[in-house]
């Protein structure tokens, strides 16, 4: 009896924990999606840039904060061309409203890294994790590249995410 | 949204252009600068007489619109084959403060062996930004003294082998695009 009912129990519980934690993968679309993770080779202690796209879940949300092991900071920033003149603010949190899909892209809005925690390097991966005020954290994988698009990487290499770097 | 800009940018570069044609020397772009490099060498403008510069103005903790530009400026001297030899791409720093010797010595390999990073005093800095009509201003995001970004002309300048303003090159279609306007003006 008692042993039944903790295996249902357990499968109900697992099943909970799963569809908030994995927000990328869930079939309802509770949580926002994060998808095309990228960043710009940058160096150790210096600043770098991470762009994403966010796909909004069921509810509206608003992403509050991120955060990386690649970098002691991170923060939504967003880079504006005022007639010639390139400025750089940080952005507030970002309203993600059902049915949006939100864009971190260069010239735009964008994730900077400060403090790299370590050299970024074309071909590795990093998680970046997005806290979002309703759905809670959702992490995804940045891969580091050097163009703008996968195409302008060596010689049409597909960039898949790898695991995480052996520790450096 | 760059594409508005860099219109701007280019009615006014061409209007200078046509006014550096030894009438005006007011409105001429680009002049003498007098920095070093990241071994701490003195380079002047004079240092590339015979060849071209490609010259952008930017700074190390830039995370977006600078790291954009100098790949594409990467991408742009590997494409251009043996008429990159003609071209010397240079990155001088407008946050003299943070961008060290060390420092831009490092940022500018990262890209491309083919760019040089420059740097100098504040005054030295100021100088060639003023040369080459260059803005340039601190922004503070908080009060720690690097809680700061720059506000900056994003402009790429294509000097000639005569140390004069040729034309402003355009970022807008990547490195291909930017190699397509070098090569036609590089002889």
């Amino acid at each position: 009896m008692i042993v039944r009912r903790w295996f249902v129990f357990a499968a109900l519980a697992s099943a909970g924990v799963s569809r908030v934690a994995i927000g990328q993968t869930s079939a309802d679309g509770g949580a926002p999606r994060v998808t095309d993770a990228w960043s710009r080779p940058a160096l150790k202690g210096r600043t770098g840039a991470v762009y994403l796209t966010i796909r909004a879940g069921s509810r509206d949300d608003r992403l509050l904060a991120l955060k990386t092991s690649a970098a002691a900071e991170a923060e939504l920033h967003r880079s504006m061309d005022d007639h010639g003149v390139m400025r750089m603010r940080p952005a507030g949190p970002l309203a993600v409203g059902t049915g949006q899909v939100v864009r971190l892209e260069p010239g735009g809005y964008h994730v900077m890294l400060m403090g790299l925690t370590r050299d970024l390097t074309p071909g590795e991966s990093f998680p970046v994790t997005l806290v979002f005020e309703a759905a809670g954290e959702v992490t995804a994988t940045a891969t580091v590249r050097k163009g703008r698009a996968p195409a302008d990487d060596m010689g049409g290499m597909p960039m898949m995410p790898m695991g995480q770097p052996a520790g450096r | 949204m760059v594409g508005v800009a860099l219109a701007f940018a280019l009615v006014g570069a061409g209007a200078y252009f046509g006014a550096s044609r030894g009438r005006d020397a007011e409105t001429v772009i680009g002049g003498p600068f007098s920095l070093v490099d990241g071994d701490g060498h003195p380079v002047t403008d004079r240092s590339f007489r015979g060849r071209f510069m490609l010259v952008y103005f930017g700074y190390t903790f830039c995370p977006d619109v600078c790291p954009a530009t100098l790949t594409d400026v990467a991408d742009a001297m590997d494409r251009l084959g043996p008429k990159a030899d003609r071209v010397q791409a240079l990155f001088i720093t407008i946050d003299p403060r943070r961008d060290t010797e060390a420092v831009v010595k490092q940022y500018a390999a990262n890209f491309t062996p083919r760019l040089i990073g420059l740097t100098g005093t504040s005054d030295a800095v100021a100088d060639a930004a003023r040369a080459y009509r260059v803005y340039y201003a601190m922004h503070r995001t908080g009060a720690g003294p690097d809680d700061y970004s720059m506000d900056h002309s994003s402009i790429l300048y294509l000097m000639g082998p005569d140390g004069r303003f040729v034309a402003p090159v355009s970022a807008e279609e990547g490195g291909a695009g930017m190699a397509e306007q070098i090569g036609k003006l590089v002889s």
